[in-house]
């Protein structure tokens, strides 16, 4: 059977229309001209003033922090959720599976403004501690669902056997649930910190006067700021994620 | 389900249960509810809440800017989640039929680039699109565009960025309904003489719809509520639902306004996602049918 040809051309087009951007940032922070209209020579001019900006690092610092709370809470709460969610069937746990899978499906914009409204209402004051009780709520249902996939797959018989074994419940739990389960968990884990670090919207919703994490500082940037240092940023962003994903890749390959 | 003795026996389900389903009682349904409630409230002078309720929150909605957003926001975001089907399609097809060690490095060609930020990737496109940008000047070299047209702050550069940001979200879902696809009933269709577009048609199609219908639903409503990409590279004639919640919130600190405007968007999410569903049901209940 002869194949067309359309399917071809158009994920070159579709990989050429991710890229544009990507390159043209990349290629930008390099660019001595400031609007990147035209090549004015080699520079690492925008890659000095981003060192000696120290609101962005700060910002990073927060990021960071909001970033491992937010993480570690979720996890908590994702991963209770996931095994109550797969062990047992009840009325409750039906409710249950709609609440940890309904913040999945609603825009972020939703979620930012009923929680600015509800902090509003109970007269919380705007802040850090705001943005981290944000964070932990949109996570959990991402931490949730990750391990609830891996639950899926785990064998319980595993348990029944160290308990015959003579393992108490505990000893179980500890020595056979939690390491055959710890790379769903990490993976969740994982995944609720870069959207944590990531977002924009909730954030910008919840964050008081006065309180900065990255991405409101970008957006600031890209509102006001200097289009040559966001260049820089991301760039150095982007080689850092770039190489952590593929350090993860060849751990696990190796652990294989 | 094999006994594990002493370990989530049915007497812990309440201890497991009750940590996150209060946490997201308290920080998702009642701040939602909040926001139903809030939307029947009149506004204070000082950006807060006033006592008292009222419709008069709600009847500013018809005032004749909102249905010319709504409309707009509701057309953007159609018009994102086709042009991802139409382009996500053909993508996952080619990469299900890619040889497999091919395949993975494909699948990270698409994802690599969402691994920057998401303000970024518009950031980016704001610099291609710029007056000054490169897209302009090759544009106007070419004659297709005439040198005072602008590329940013209109529709078009809404839509541009908008199927950007959600294509990877539609390529996925169809590539792993097509990698589970068997290709052989394709040649079986050609076989029994029928042309490739009618084979794409009556056979792929139908056998990767889970797929589809998901790519639909994670396109659809992110770009429904969509408020960073048009605030960044649209205009005023390109405002959309989300940037008027933003602005009701921060500029005008009009908190009720903002809460109508916010149950009218989770209204606008509801119905295509009811339909998702009904749909499916409508489906299976057919199937069953059916096989009696």
């Amino acid at each position: 059977m002869r194949r067309s040809l359309t399917p071809l051309v158009v994920t070159l087009a579709v990989l050429a229309f991710f890229y544009l951007p990507v390159a043209v940032l990349v290629g930008n922070s390099f660019n001595a001209s400031r609007f990147g209209g035209e090549w004015s020579g080699f520079t690492l001019n925008w890659y000095r003033r981003l060192l000696a900006a120290p609101e962005i690092w700060h910002a990073l610092g927060n990021t960071l922090a909001i970033a491992l709370v937010a993480t570690a809470g979720s996890t908590v709460l994702g991963t209770t959720a996931a095994f109550a969610l797969d062990r047992y069937r009840s009325r409750l746990q039906d409710a249950h599976y709609l609440l940890v899978y309904a913040p999945l499906v609603i825009p972020e914009i939703l979620l930012g403004i009923s929680l600015l409204l509800f902090f509003v209402a109970l007269r919380v004051q705007l802040g850090y501690p705001t943005i981290v009780v944000a964070h932990v709520t949109f996570c959990v249902s991402y931490v949730a669902m990750v391990v609830l996939g891996r639950l899926q797959d785990f064998d319980w018989a595993l348990v029944e056997a160290a308990q015959d074994l003579g393992a108490d419940a505990w000893t179980a739990g500890r020595r056979v649930v939690l390491p055959l389960l710890a790379p769903g968990i990490a993976a969740g884990a994982l995944l609720a910190f870069t959207l944590s670090v990531d977002d924009f919207v909730i954030t910008f919703f919840v964050a008081g006067p006065g309180t900065t994490t990255l991405p409101l500082r970008i957006y600031s940037m890209i509102k006001h700021g200097s289009p040559p240092l966001i260049n820089a940023l991301s760039t150095l962003l982007l080689t850092l994620t770039t190489t952590a994903v593929w350090l993860s890749q060849r751990l696990l390959k190796e652990a294989r | 389900m094999a006994e594990a003795r002493g370990l989530l026996e049915p007497r812990h389900e309440p201890w497991i249960t009750l940590p996150s389903f209060v946490w997201l009682i308290v920080l998702f349904t009642v701040p939602a509810a909040i926001v139903f409630a809030i939307a029947f409230k009149p506004s204070d002078p000082y950006g807060g809440i006033g006592a008292g309720w009222t419709l008069q929150t709600l009847r500013s909605l018809g005032d004749p800017n909102y249905p010319a957003i709504l409309w707009r926001t509701i057309w953007l975001s159609v018009a994102t989640t086709a042009l991802c089907l139409v382009l996500a399609t053909p993508t996952a097809y080619f990469m299900a039929r890619t040889p497999e060690r091919w395949r993975h490095l494909l699948l990270l060609a698409i994802i690599v680039p969402f691994w920057t930020s998401f303000l970024v990737r518009i950031f980016a496109w704001k610099v291609v699109l710029h007056p000054e940008g490169l897209l302009k000047r090759a544009l106007v070299a070419l004659h297709v565009v005439p040198p005072e047209a602008s590329l940013l702050y209109n529709a078009g550069a809404v839509l541009l960025v908008l199927v950007y940001t959600e294509l990877p979200f539609a390529i996925l879902p169809i590539y792993a309904a097509a990698e589970k696809f068997d290709f052989k009933l394709l040649e079986a269709a050609r076989d029994l003489g029928a042309g490739p577009l009618r084979t794409f048609w009556t056979v792929f199609l139908p056998g990767i719809r889970r797929g589809l219908l998901t790519a639909t639903l994670v396109t659809l409503i992110p770009a429904l509520g969509s408020y960073v990409v048009p605030d960044l590279v649209g205009g005023p004639t390109s405002e959309m639902l989300g940037n008027k919640i933003a602005q009701r919130t921060f500029s005008d600190r009009n908190l009720p306004h903002a809460s109508a405007l916010s149950a009218l968007l989770a209204l606008a999410v509801l119905v295509p996602s009811a339909a998702a569903i009904a749909l499916e049901r409508g489906r299976r209940a057919r199937q069953r049918a059916e096989a009696a």
